[in-house]
């Protein structure tokens, strides 16, 4: 198993670097080869009223003038050896492994998303466990009760989670339960300046509920139908004339057996967030990755844009390796493999 | 038996997980406003007067801002809520006057406004006595030179506006940072013979120089505490309030600064009312309406207006409108003429398209009356100098005087109408309801328009601005948007109407305007000290571009601004088109 994990990051390393290597060229190459100069570029990051000379310098200033596979060795360089960037009256060492700096604000990429992480590690972990509760329960009970009213007001629930948009329920949600009830944190409450725990959890509540609406929606029908499915199996009717007791049929064998896509899914989807969870965060204005990226790419800020891209990039292989290791723990056929 | 005690089983977590999400903490959340004494308005309230004025000091103004700052250095930042707000950390040597009439530069860090030479070209400035940073060291005109120089730096500081740059006699100076000189205080356009004094020497006459020293450029910066592009986490302050946090990108707090003496502020009209300061960054504009409304937000800092979404609600709501005012800004929608393309390289066709030009459709594009009038002519009647000239009917016939267009169209030798394109920016909705309008009024005529919407971010750079590209791709009609950097017409017209500094290279807003009259008089103007003269001239170059018939004026532009019950000593500053930051307080303690 040891190995198997050594060599999973290994390949994991080398992901990241084509990772890195195609976003560099989509957002560094396609728009040069699109006809852009390196003036183009530049003219993004100045002020109104900048000239040609200005316009020049700043090109120069940020590598654009440079041939695209130099400026994608310096960035490769950057993140194996760290680089140096001028700050004005002295010189800033960027330590390994170096995400270069903002074109914008002049600061480096790696910890600000590891200032933010925080906030969408706590939005996305908290999230996870109410959609996946929430989500799998309702999906067994319906199961169990198909074709009850049950059954169907939850699908119907169901249906309108993975419809409605998060801006749409995240302002109403904020608009009911903050501004209108007082039941709630208002939106741009940053959880990380919380007092306690509960205070954390509390400034969370409505991000938290209105994400796992839109997740425990989906996998309410995947459950669902993952039970329906396994529940008229033939090991299913096995354990029953056993005389298992119902509870052990339907969790250690209905719902166990069920559970390997939901897993997978599952590992995909916080890999996902994780990378920045875009929508919830610009909707209730919370520091974190999702919001990051979100202004990044508003600004045309490549560094940052690309600093979330390997960050993404970086959660979805490790979710997947974890999941990949989890199949062995629900599945023992995976394991007498 | 055993099912229904598992459905139990978990429909009881379901249900924990359901009162999870139900039940909240008891600490943050609602606002606690006790202690708030409530005013009572009516719309317009702050327009022109002070609403709810008071003296009283204490409570924390809690700012939210949609965006963020482009930076927080004086050197690097170019956001008109920026310049606004700048005031409560920084003091500029002229700066407008906190009040609620007409814009007034007045002295602020110097005495006394500047004394020019006969030519213009020599500026000198009188630094105040008595004044000191939040250290307590004393700010001298060393200070001031020394946060120009930096300012000059355009590898390190992009972003800010390049005035300085422009009209200096730099003698190849370039940045503090490459200066020989021990004390960093190399450059030769700015004299300081002793610490009161500063000297501007200019490459050329301008009498405008009193609105250049309202630049947050010209706020003093600290040779010995300057980190360059750190500079901004922790800027020195000489103004009422210094930086207590900072979390870039996030929010950060000021306290007042111990070392602000009000005796040397005597002409500014600030007014530091509230203990503290607290401005949360990138929240979700929407979102900032809704908190203005619910008192959870007292000011929303980048005084554009309030949203879509939000203007019908309150617009509709008597007890709600009372609390809005509408700022007139010294911004203008309006659509460039394009004389490279035929044939709007005549004049009688550029004619034609504004008298059959839709005034009203273009108001209504913009949110009727309260987005904003409908302009006759190019400057906003908030820039002295202005005068309403209407040669193409917006006040007769607003929605177009097709009797007149098609004369014109004759007179062109396009009796039928003829097609171009026009373009607009792809983000924005009210552009395209513009070109739609447009559209629409000019078809009435013949005059076939192309609707071509390019992405906002490179609209000027490398479409619409760059002279190439738009007369190879036939973009007649440019919709655009100009807001002055200050209200002055050097400020509005110098951008827009000189045909000197269309740059081949893009990033224009002017493609149209090229008049070698109207480059005269606008050199005329900026060696003009006389402030009437030079305000007569402006008025005189906004005709000559309009009897040329080079842009069609669509709105000058209202933010139409919402003001929660706490908030005392408010008004709108002419100067910046939003609500004064410098001397606004609150009654929530």
């Amino acid at each position: 198993m040891l190995t198997y994990i050594v060599r999973r990051l290994f390949a994991a390393v080398i992901l990241l670097f084509v990772v890195s290597a195609v976003a560099f060229s989509i957002f560094f190459l396609v728009p040069r080869l699109a006809g852009a100069t390196a003036e183009d570029l530049a003219s993004r990051y100045v002020g109104k009223s900048a000239g040609a000379e200005q316009i020049r310098a700043t090109a120069e200033a940020l590598g654009f003038t440079d041939p695209i596979w130099v400026q994608y060795g310096r960035f490769a360089k950057g993140l194996v050896a760290g680089a140096d960037y001028p700050t004005g009256p002295t010189t800033e060492h960027c330590p390994a492994p170096c995400l270069g700096y903002s074109f914008l604000t002049q600061n480096p990429v790696l910890p600000d998303l590891l200032d933010r992480l925080p906030v969408t590690l706590s939005l996305a972990a908290g999230a996870a466990v109410i959609w996946l509760v929430a989500g799998v329960a309702t999906g067994v009970l319906s199961a169990l009760k198909r074709g009850s009213i049950f059954d169907r007001a939850a699908m119907g629930v169901a249906l309108a989670g993975v419809s409605l948009p998060i801006f749409f329920t995240g302002l109403l949600s904020l608009s009911i339960f903050s501004y209108a009830m007082g039941w709630a944190a208002p939106g741009g409450t940053n959880p990380m300046d919380a007092a306690n725990p509960a205070e954390w959890a509390y400034d969370l509540l409505l991000p938290w509920i209105t994400l796992a609406f839109l997740y425990a929606a989906a996998y309410a029908r995947l459950t669902r139908s993952g039970m329906l499915e396994t529940m008229n199996e033939d090991f299913i009717r096995t354990a029953r004339a056993k005389g298992l007791p119902e509870h052990k049929v339907v969790l250690k064998h209905g719902l166990r057996a069920s559970l390997t896509p939901i897993l997978t899914i599952f590992g995909l989807d916080l890999g996902l967030l994780l990378g920045g969870a875009i929508l919830t965060e610009t909707t209730f204005s919370l520091p974190g990755i999702g919001q990051y990226a979100f202004l990044a790419l508003t600004n045309n800020d490549l560094p940052k844009v690309l600093g979330v891209t390997l960050i993404g990039a970086f959660f979805i292989i490790i979710a997947n390796l974890v999941v990949d290791i989890m199949y062995a723990v629900v599945d023992p056929r995976v394991r007498a493999k | 038996m055993k099912t229904t005690r598992l459905i139990a089983a978990v429909a009881a977590g379901a249900i924990a997980t359901t009162g999870l999400a139900a039940c909240g903490g008891s600490s943050g959340g609602a606002n606690d406003s006790s202690g708030d004494t409530k005013a009572t308005g009516k719309f317009n309230a702050a327009v022109g007067n002070v609403f709810n004025p008071s003296d009283a000091k204490g409570g924390t103004l809690r700012y939210a801002n949609s965006g963020d700052w482009d930076s927080l250095d004086p050197a690097d930042t170019y956001y008109g809520y920026s310049w606004n707000f700048i005031r409560n950390y920084g003091r500029t040597l002229t700066v407008f006057k906190a009040g609620p009439g007409a814009p007034e530069l007045v002295p602020d860090l110097a005495e006394s406004l500047g004394k020019p030479s006969a030519d213009a070209k020599t500026w000198t400035y009188t630094i105040r006595t008595g004044v000191k940073f939040e250290d307590g060291t004393p700010v001298t005109s060393k200070d001031v030179k020394y946060g120009i120089e930096r300012s000059l730096d355009k590898k390190t500081f992009p972003q800010g506006p390049t005035y300085f740059n422009d009209f200096m006699d730099l003698q190849g100076y370039t940045s503090p940072y490459q200066d020989s000189d021990p004390n960093k205080l190399g450059l030769k356009a700015i004299e300081t013979p002793d610490d009161q004094t500063i000297i501007f020497h200019l490459n050329r006459p301008f009498s405008g120089m009193d609105y250049f020293a309202q630049l947050p450029a010209t706020i003093p910066v600290p040779a010995t505490k300057d980190t360059g592009t750190k500079y901004k986490e922790h800027v020195i302050s000489s103004g009422p309030y210094m930086f207590k946090t900072n979390e870039l990108g996030k929010k950060f707090t000021m306290v007042r600064n111990p070392n602000y003496d009000p005796a040397t502020d005597p002409d500014s009209g600030r007014k530091p009312l509230a203990d503290n300061l607290e401005v949360t960054l990138n929240v979700n504009a929407d979102d900032i309406d809704n908190r203005l409304q619910s008192g959870d937000v007292d000011i929303a800092i980048e005084g554009t207006g309030l949203q879509s979404a939000a203007q019908g609600k309150v617009l509709s709501d008597a007890a709600l409108k009372a609390k809005a005012d509408t700022a007139a800004t010294t911004r203008l929608w309006f659509t460039s003429l394009n004389a490279d393309v035929a044939p709007l390289d005549n004049i009688d066709c550029r004619k034609a398209v504004l008298f059959a030009a839709d005034k009203t459709g273009y108001q209504r594009a913009y949110g009727g009356a309260i987005g904003g009038d409908i302009a006759t002519n190019l400057m906003p009647p908030l820039i002295p100098g202005a005068v309403k000239t209407d040669l193409y009917g917006a006040g007769s016939k607003p929605d177009g005087d097709i009797d007149k267009a098609k004369q014109a169209l004759q007179a062109c030798g396009q009796p039928n109408g003829f097609a171009t394109n026009i373009s607009y920016r792809a983000e924005r909705p009210k552009e395209k309801a513009t070109a739609e309008a447009l559209q629409q009024s000019l078809a009435k005529v013949g005059i076939k328009l192309t609707i071509k919407p390019y992405p906002l971010a490179d609209y000027t750079k490398l479409y619409a601005g760059k002279p190439d590209y738009a007369k190879k791709n036939k973009l007649g009609l440019m919709v655009y948007g100009w807001g002055a950097d200050w209200p002055d017409g050097f400020g509005f017209l110098s951008q827009i109407v000189d045909s000197r500094v269309i740059r081949a290279e893009g990033g224009n807003t002017n493609l149209g305007i090229k008049i070698p009259a109207v480059d005269a008089m606008l050199d005329k103007a900026l060696e003009t000290t006389d402030t009437t003269a030079r305000e007569k001239i402006w008025g005189d170059i906004d005709k000559a571009v309009m009897e040329n018939a080079s842009a069609l004026p669509g709105v000058w532009a209202k933010g139409l601004l919402f003001r929660p019950d706490n908030l005392t000593n408010v008004f709108v500053n002419n100067g910046f088109g939003m609500y004064d930051y410098a001397a606004i307080g609150t009654s929530r303690k």
